[in-house]
């Protein structure tokens, strides 16, 4: 009977009770489709910037970062493999490089490129390139002398598959290396500085180039579950020799990004402020109206014997009931409009240059998960109860002897 | 046996201001089953007097004891199960909880008193043919008359058999014939299960209904008629 007359109560004045479920609706809604939205967009910039090249976490030797050159290569590279066999999970993907600057020119044009020598294979499965190619073919893992370019570059050296390219670097000791290469493919990225900036060769045909046997520039390791990223690279710290080798996470790696997804978190929690004040207001102001048009009745029920718990009880028991409605109504709107968009998502056309300077993807797909939406649903709720306190607390406080002088 | 046994109540108001004494020193005794008017023109004390029975309202000064609860000693939330248990209230309009059908409105109060909801519903239908409401239990306020609603108000009210029923003025909303039925009903009830009520009017029709006559002016007793015992 509390429960029916809570309910009941609430619908007498549709209109307001309306206003309040309108706006726990937008709020829960804005919430869910905005977070999911920037979940989207976050997820999306962090695996285009992983995807690129760096994967979870790499290995170098120790000074490549400061010196990417063929001399600080991983020399003993069986010792890593042996590490990483036995201590990285099954599922745990990771494939070898070689990484050098290096200078591509054709009869016309030359520019200055980062040349990646790849294990084909895994590669495929760890960075983007795999799933790039819009013409022609990848590498096979044996082919010494194929090359792959990037869209743009192949634009603007004015080339095309089958073409020969010139790739000049400096050897370990020092010299001049240059070789000719064949144009096998080209691949697409999502940011054109990446197709201007990386060529592909298979390991062979960098090895074949350099004059070298080993060696190694770098090991891209790529995990599943994406909490484990500390713990794994804090676990091959503790088993690689730190005097030789560095082991970092894309968070060491992409300083930028690791800040932009804080930025991000920041910009959702003001959001979130922002939605549940004016939320919030909203509640408290219409609980109020609807508690003084009742002074009469709340009188009358402390004169029957009520206790002022019991009053403050039944009034959040009332906004209990329209908290609920209105998260329930938002969830689902939020969670339709995220599948709406789920099939084609979102075209970022309008801003397209300013978002790829962002490191994202011209469309993006929002990312809804359950820990999102529990917390929003949780936020708005406990939030939302806490704020009608106030109404609540106003209405145990009439007296009988007040409301009867009304 | 005494149900109220007040001494010596003085209770004033500010308005502003002004004190307003609106009592000046009453003293009461109410008897079981009795059925009394307190009478006397607008602003004499007698909704102040109510109240203070009732435990709503405290004195300034003097002592209130209602069914041997000394109301001094008494916190708030024992003041608040007293009035749920042991005391009736019928006030002048707006007794009612609108959302709430007839029926309803008599088995809230029981569920506030922890009466199991068979029972409930039991008690309140036979309450509600007792006071003459056959058939409109479903009934919400709105669609009763003042009447119906004031019938409703005093079946809440002695439903739970309390020690007494205090109603400020239930007939002066009603018209002369309305209110004299309520009076009749409210009679019957008194007699039939000794009900003690005490009831405020300025209306010496009403005054007529009574067996016992407290005239007060400006909050003190100006007389104390005891018509038939
Ligand atoms: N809460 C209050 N604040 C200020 N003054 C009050 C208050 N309650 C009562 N009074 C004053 O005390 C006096 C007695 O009031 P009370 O309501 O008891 O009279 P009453 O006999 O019930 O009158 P009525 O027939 O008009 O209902 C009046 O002068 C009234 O204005
Ligand atoms: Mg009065």
């Amino acid at each position: 009977m509390y429960f029916e007359l809570a309910w009941r109560n609430i619908w007498r004045n549709s209109r307001r009770t309306l206003v309040i479920i309108t706006a726990v609706v937008i709020g829960v809604w804005s919430m869910v489709f905005l977070g999911a939205f920037s979940r989207g967009m976050l997820n999306n910039m962090l695996e285009n910037g992983k995807s690129v090249l760096i994967g979870d976490i790499q290995i170098h030797h120790k000074n490549y970062r400061e010196d990417p050159s063929i001399d600080k290569s991983m020399e003993q590279a069986e010792i890593i493999r042996h590490l990483l066999k036995n201590n990285l999970s099954k599922n745990t993907l990771w494939t070898e490089r070689i990484k050098v600057s290096a200078y591509v020119s054709n009869a016309r044009h030359s520019t200055g490129v980062t040349l990646v020598g790849i294990d084909p294979v895994k590669e495929k499965e760890i960075s983007f390139l795999g799933k790039s190619i819009v013409n022609g073919n990848y590498l096979e893992p044996n082919d010494k002398r194929g090359v792959l370019v990037g869209k743009a570059l192949l634009e603007k050296f004015d080339t095309k598959i089958g073409k020969k390219l010139i790739l000049m670097t400096r050897s370990k000791s020092g010299k001049v290396v240059s070789k000719a290469f064949r144009i096998r493919g080209v691949f697409k990225a999502q940011m054109e500085s990446t197709e201007k900036s990386y060529l592909f060769i298979t390991m062979h045909g960098a090895r074949n180039l350099l004059n070298i046997e080993e060696g190694i520039s770098e090991i891209s390791i790529k995990i599943f579950d994406d909490q484990n990223v500390d713990i794994v690279a804090k676990m091959l710290k503790n088993n690689i020799d730190e005097k030789l080798y560095s082991v970092e996470t894309w968070k060491d790696l992409l300083p930028m990004l690791e800040a932009y997804v804080r930025i991000f978190d920041g910009f959702m929690y003001i959001w979130y402020v922002v939605v549940f004040i004016a939320m919030g207001f909203g509640i408290v102001n219409t609980s109020l109206m609807a508690v003084f048009e009742r002074v009469r009745e709340f009188g009358l029920l402390r004169a029957l014997g009520m206790k002022p718990w019991r009053v403050i009880a039944s009034v959040l028991t009332e906004s209990t009931f329209t908290l609920t409605v209105g998260i329930v109504a938002g969830n689902c709107l939020g969670i339709i409009s995220v599948f709406l968009l789920k099939e084609n998502g979102l075209d970022l056309a309008l801003f397209g240059k300013g978002a790829e300077f962002f490191g994202m993807s011209r469309i993006i797909y929002p990312v809804l998960t359950l820990t999102d939406v529990i917390s929003v649903n949780s936020v708005i709720f406990f939030l939302g109860i806490i704020v009608s306190l106030y109404p609540a607390i106003r209405a145990a406080q009439i007296t009988p002897v007040e409301a009867m002088r009304e | 046996m005494n149900i109220v046994n007040a001494q010596n109540i003085k209770k004033s108001y500010f308005q502003g201001k002004m004190q307003v004494h609106a009592l000046r020193g009453m003293s009461v005794l109410v008897d079981q089953s009795e059925f009394m008017a307190l009478a006397g023109p607008s602003g004499s004390g007698k909704t102040t007097m109510l109240n203070i029975i009732g435990g709503i309202d405290s004195p300034d000064s003097g002592t209130i004891v209602v069914d041997n609860n000394d109301y001094a000693d008494m916190k708030q939330s024992q003041l608040a199960d007293l009035r749920l248990k042991k005391i009736g209230f019928v006030f002048q309009a707006y007794n009612l909880i609108p959302v709430l059908s007839a029926q309803e409105n008599v088995e809230y109060i029981m569920l506030l008193q922890g009466v199991a909801a068979s029972e409930r519903k039991e008690k309140a239908i036979a309450i509600l043919d007792d006071v003459g409401l056959e058939g409109k239990y479903n009934r919400r306020p709105s669609e009763l008359s003042g009447g119906q609603q004031q019938r409703v108000a005093v079946a809440r009210a002695i439903v739970s058999n309390p020690a007494i029923v205090l109603a400020d003025e239930p007939t002066a909303n009603l018209d002369s014939k309305t209110g004299e039925s309520l009076l009749d009903m409210m009679k019957k009830m008194n007699q039939e299960k000794n009900v003690t009520f005490i009831f405020s009017t300025h209306d010496n029709m009403v005054m007529d209904y009574a067996k016992r006559i407290v005239k007060l002016k400006d909050g003190q007793i100006e007389e104390d008629i005891v018509k038939e015992k």
